[in-house]
């Protein structure tokens, strides 16, 4: 990495700025007005929509790997879906999955 | 707003919010680690937590810093993944709107993953509750979350190099965010959205600037919002 600690604080406080201003957009902007209902049909569906999208390459396709798709974290990442979708609860679907990973890591040597 | 209502949603948020300590802890760690074995010194490492407080894009920044991208990529990128924050914040806006502009600003700086999805689940649970005591709730459960981010950050930088690979951790992140996901998916639309955005996420992996995530995670809210309109129930 050849990063000077200047550029380095240059991006972190860029970055910071940046992520402050998209979280206060509407906060910060629309005071108590009230959202179209269109908008907020959409904003409903932003948590499933983004997160999943955001780790699927890392699941199909793993760094560690070298990008070739893994059996352990595939059935990982299917156990953590299952057991979350079934038992409404992070916590166990967190669990369930680090579980998988370590066995199928164990069993597959 | 008398006081012991606020302190009541005070100490509701602090429990409902605590449970996610079993993920900022693994999660701040991790980024402790990361971010050390990318070479960033102690004090950068924490600047990214505190500053930023945002796990998956302080992970994507540092990972291109470790690949020595362009700066305007780097940060590009990074708020790119961070766009989900503004669908928060106006997601947030209906319920939070006409507190104090202070308020929303912290509400603002500790706006992540888990501090949104605690409150926006309650809110929407108990329309009935005032925006105070909605403020006293978030307060309390960024209360846990926000120092055990700073706190574990540091851990995790100070043990760095000594976690060996077999430990996996790169999929932490995969596995923490399907979690929080998994249980919200109540019903056809929310499936529906989640399923569209992970295969068009998988087909334009390919394209640059997280550009693929924008399209995905866009198209699998239109989805999710058409099928419920179409269905014409929440």
């Amino acid at each position: 990495m050849d990063w000077s600690i200047a550029e380095t604080w240059a991006i972190i406080v860029a970055l910071g700025i940046g992520t402050f201003l998209l979280r206060f957009s509407f906060l910060g902007a629309m005071g108590g007005r009230q959202l179209p209902d269109w908008l907020l049909r959409h904003l409903r569906y932003t948590p499933v929509a983004v997160l999943p999208a955001l780790v699927a390459p890392a699941v199909a396709w793993p760094e560690a790997t070298g990008g070739d798709p893994d059996p352990a974290r595939l059935a990982a990442a299917f156990v953590t879906v299952a057991v979350g979708w079934w038992r409404k609860s992070v916590i166990a679907a967190i669990c369930a999955g680090a579980a998988t990973l370590y066995a199928m890591l164990f069993l597959l040597g | 707003m008398p006081a012991s209502t606020r302190k009541s949603a005070y100490l509701t948020g602090l429990t409902q919010g605590t449970p996610f300590l079993l993920i900022i802890v693994p999660f701040a760690l991790l980024f402790g680690v990361v971010a050390t074995e990318a070479g960033l010194a102690l004090p950068e490492v924490m600047g990214f937590s505190v500053v930023v407080v945002a796990g998956a894009a302080q992970f994507s920044a540092v990972q291109l810093m470790a690949e020595n991208a362009h700066a305007a990529v780097i940060i590009l990128t990074a708020l790119a993944v961070n766009m989900r924050m503004a669908m928060y914040s106006a997601s947030l806006t209906p319920y939070l709107g006409p507190a104090p502009l202070w308020q929303r600003a912290l509400v603002a700086y500790s706006l992540f993953d888990q501090t949104y999805a605690v409150a926006h689940a309650r809110y929407e649970a108990r329309p009935e509750m005032g925006v105070a005591e909605r403020i006293a709730f978030y307060a309390g459960a960024a209360t846990p979350l926000l120092p055990t981010w700073y706190g574990m950050t540091l851990v995790g930088a100070l043990v760095g190099r000594s976690i060996p690979p077999e430990f996996a951790l790169d999929f932490a992140l995969p596995i923490t965010f399907l979690a929080m996901v998994a249980p919200a998916l109540r019903t056809p639309a929310h499936v529906a959205a989640a399923g569209s955005s992970v295969a068009l996420a998988l087909v334009f992996a390919g394209l640059p600037y997280n550009l693929g995530l924008m399209i995905a995670a866009v198209a699998g809210m239109a989805v999710g919002a058409e099928i419920e309109r179409r269905m014409g129930a929440r």
